[in-house]
């Protein structure tokens, strides 16, 4: 088996170095370390082979080859993934899209530009700035993420509400099919005849295809941005506070939550002037014109106190906009200074029901004896627990994942989902089997097969086998029975 | 009323029979697509009901021959409404029509589509399983996304039985803008202002005229008027009669078929009395007798794809083709849903 998958990599090897640089075609396994895994680190596995074409012809030529010797192909951006979507297969090759790094073109009068799948989320924005335009998504990862990952996962970000996911702002996208071929999906218009296949490759892991372009809509800067900070009694009135935003007619460009746990790890991280004694933060960001700004900044700052905000704060500057913000995005790498190891989930639930949730989640989490604490992206339900844990201590990490586990199961029981924005991937491939019925996963496996006939393209991820969803829907009940 | 088991009932004895079926709400949308024949109706208008309606969450659930008319009165109790402005064709377009059309008004650019609205789905694929996908929440990336599959499938890819889509509240205030303007200048000015943060929800082209609709909070809309009276000497108009007409899609009468571009937004296209641009400039509109090939060159060096909307020879292709592996793919697609054909066939494409 060894010997036979050593062969396998030094013929390869030598196929891909006659059309791409031999420096690029990594085999010995110290450079390939970096691509063993992607955000998610307690996922890892070593490739057969990592490969970084430059040219589209390349990337051609590489699927051509992998699929007619039917080696799995793992399609791979900047790696900050979280959900071990780009996690290497010990029989594939790691098609890395890293050189492909260049904005194509910027059309400032569409409002649209086309680039290439390894440029940064960030860096659409930056070219675009010159123009009074920007990129709406905005993953927490968008100084290091790519726009192809972006795709592959339907990443979303604080904004989502209002400007939407990856999905919504994605107009047309150049794919390389399982056997080396090229295809353009979408267009340039706002829809395209024929069946939206676009719809299916936005968040579909690396599973479809291999996008080596994309063509995204851009959108004017706002006149003014400004943001609201309130700290709540209660998990309780923060949530209705929310409700009442919306009933109020407002869709805030950004409205996020944190829980106690979470303020004050921000807060000793990043100084933000976050109301200590709060169960709950709002932090509500409204944009557009100066004049509507105005309007609803203070309607909200209303809102707040009629609903009981024990504290509230208006940015009076952009800098105080930026650190207020700052506490919010540092808040995983603030709770990482809690803690040894922390493990982010990304479930999605009714918004009414987050007060019920989030005291579920506190019982577990003393059932589980593991600390938790949550972000959560309260315009659009998406919540990220952050469990807290050690991972050098035997069993703790089978015992978070269980725990997170649990958390996802009560979400899809509340009428909620288990993955918002990060994707199933590896991680969260059992869980699919909470979410979706054997006939739901039979016709998702069919809708693979239309794209990728011989499962190659990162066989493993996103879809569950049939058989094992059985098995973990038994070993769930038995659980909680 | 859930009619939900009739419908799997007769989907069965379609498979079971090899008879084809032509998927059916209120028969608004008959003019989309190809015609079809021999096909047995799948009348989904009695498949009604809203299934749940959450104002705070921005959700609504409803079985898909439900009326959008009806749909808009309950979200108008709670001042919210259909983002995507879709055709209400009298009143009787359905959600789910709504959503295997995929068909949006003027506010489409701004509002987005019903397509980038739809949550979640409940679906009869061609085996007779009743699938759900998506769900009710805004955000959700678990399994490929079939519900947003259905949009513009014309109903070649299952029967949708339940809609859940995103609402949003109404704008607080709305006023229109116009200015006599040459088509080309009209795009360039129409694309400029889509560049700024003024709350447009509406930039239309039609007759010599360009025609804005602001829609937002009070002050943003009435700032944004003052200024653009001011910069570009636009006039206030009457406009609600138009922006309705506009939305039915019934500004351009005649007997000669309607042709329907999907381009880039800034593309420079010839136009004439008998054309309309609309969604600043992404859908233009054009009445007249061409040929489909012709027209697909056009907007396809305009960067989209042309359908011939409606009249015309139907028994044709009505829609511009995909290349060889683009008309694979979508084969493909359409036997992993739909193995034995039975949805709709030739409606969307001859050959499929």
């Amino acid at each position: 088996m060894q010997d036979a998958r050593s062969a396998l990599r030094r013929e390869l090897a030598a196929a891909f170095a006659d059309f791409i640089d031999p420096e690029y075609v990594i085999a010995d396994r110290e450079t390939q370390k970096p691509y063993e895994c992607d955000g998610l680190s307690m996922y890892c596995e070593m490739p057969l082979l990592v490969v970084l074409p430059e040219t589209l012809a390349q990337v051609q030529q590489v699927m051509t080859l992998c699929h007619q010797q039917g080696v799995p192909v793992i399609a791979r951006g900047a790696g900050t993934g979280l959900c071990a979507g780009a996690m290497p297969h010990p029989d594939g090759v790691v098609l890395s899209l890293a050189k492909f790094n260049r904005i194509l073109a910027i059309d400032p009068l569409a409002r649209t530009a086309r680039i290439e799948p390894g440029v940064r989320n960030l860096a659409i924005s930056e070219a675009a700035a010159q123009h009074g335009l920007y990129y709406g998504p905005d993953p927490s990862s968008q100084i290091a993420c790519s726009i192809g990952g972006n795709v592959a996962e339907n990443s979303g970000g604080v904004h989502c509400l209002k400007y939407g996911l990856t999905v919504h702002n994605v107009l047309s996208v150049q794919l390389v099919t399982v056997s080396g071929e090229l295809v353009t999906l979408g267009s340039e218009g706002l829809d395209s005849s024929g069946l939206d296949l676009m719809a299916l490759i936005n968040g579909s892991e690396g599973l479809l295809g291999v996008v080596t372009e994309v063509t995204v809509r851009l959108l004017p800067m706002p006149e003014k941005a400004q943001v609201v900070l309130a700290g709540f009694p209660t998990v309780q009135a923060a949530g209705d506070a929310v409700g009442a935003v919306i009933a109020a007619g407002i869709i805030p460009a950004g409205l996020e939550m944190m829980d106690h746990h979470a303020i004050v790890a921000a807060e000793a991280f990043a100084q933000a002037g976050y109301p200590l004694d709060a169960q709950a933060l709002l932090l509500c960001e409204l944009d557009g014109t100066a004049a509507e700004v105005d309007q609803y900044i203070a309607a909200v700052a209303e809102i707040f106190t009629a609903q009981g905000a024990s504290s509230i704060r208006v940015s009076q500057s952009e800098t105080e906009r930026a650190a207020l913000w700052k506490g919010r995005k540092s808040a995983f790498p603030a709770v990482g200074r809690i803690s040894p190891d922390y493990y982010c989930m990304d479930g999605t639930i009714p918004r009414s029901q987050l007060a019920y949730v989030l005291t579920q989640m506190q019982q577990m989490s003393q059932t589980f004896g593991l600390r938790v604490a949550n972000v959560f992206h309260a315009g659009d339900g998406n919540l990220h627990p952050l469990i807290l844990f050690d991972a050098n201590k035997p069993g703790e990490f089978a015992r978070t994942e269980a725990f997170g586990a649990r958390i996802l199961a009560l979400c899809v029981e509340v009428g909620g989902c288990i993955t918002g924005e990060h994707g199933v991937g590896l991680e969260k491939i059992r869980q699919m089997a909470v979410q979706f019925n054997d006939a739901e996963i039979a016709q998702l496996h069919r809708l693979k097969s239309a794209f990728d006939p011989h499962g190659t393209l990162n066989p493993g991820k996103g879809i569950p086998v049939l058989g094992r969803c059985q098995e973990y829907r038994a070993l769930a009940k038995g659980e909680t029975s | 009323m859930d009619k939900t088991t009739q419908l799997v009932a007769q989907v069965e004895h379609a498979i079971a029979t090899g008879q084809p079926l032509s998927i059916r709400g209120n028969g608004t949308k008959a003019h989309l697509g190809r015609t079809t024949s021999g096909l047995t109706s799948l009348d989904l208008s009695e498949h009604t009901g809203i299934v749940s309606y959450q104002p705070v969450e921005l959700v609504m659930t409803a079985r898909a021959g439900t009326r959008l008319d009806e749909i808009i009165a309950h979200l108008d109790e709670h001042n919210q409404m259909l983002p995507c402005e879709s055709p209400l064709f009298g009143g009787a377009a359905t959600i789910g029509g709504t959503l295997a059309s995929n068909v949006s008004g003027p506010a489409r650019p701004w509002g987005g589509s019903i397509r980038d609205l739809v949550l979640g789905t409940q679906l009869i694929n061609g085996q007779g399983e009743r699938l759900r996908f998506g769900g009710q929440v805004m955000k959700n990336v678990a399994g490929y996304d079939v519900s947003r599959l259905q949009a513009g499938a014309l109903g070649t890819l299952g029967v949708i039985t339940e809609v859940s889509f995103k609402v949003l509240p109404k704008p607080e205030a709305t006023t229109y803008l116009g200015l006599a303007l040459t088509a080309e200048d009209a795009v360039i000015l129409m694309s400029q202002l889509a560049g700024t943060s003024a709350p447009i929800s509406g930039a239309c082209w039609y007759a010599g005229q360009l025609h804005m609709r602001l829609s937002g909070a009070e002050a943003a809309v009435t700032q944004t008027m003052a200024q653009w009276q001011r910069d570009y000497t636009m006039t206030e108009e009457n406009g609600s009669q138009f922006w309705r007409s506009l939305r039915e899609q019934n500004l351009l009468l005649g007997a000669d078929p309607l042709w329907r571009f999907s381009v880039r937004s800034s593309a420079m296209l010839p136009h004439d009395a008998d054309s309309v641009i609309d969604w600043c400039g992404s859908q233009r509109w054009l009445r007249g007798e061409y040929e489909l090939e012709t027209l697909s060159l056009i907007a396809q060096e305009a960067g989209g794809s042309i359908a011939k909307w409606q009249g015309g020879d139907r028994q044709a292709e009505v829609f511009s083709q995909p290349n060889a592996v683009l008309k694979h793919l979508q084969r493909e697609v359409k036997h992993a849903l739909d193995p034995h054909g039975i949805f709709n066939p030739g409606r969307l494409y001859g050959w499929m």
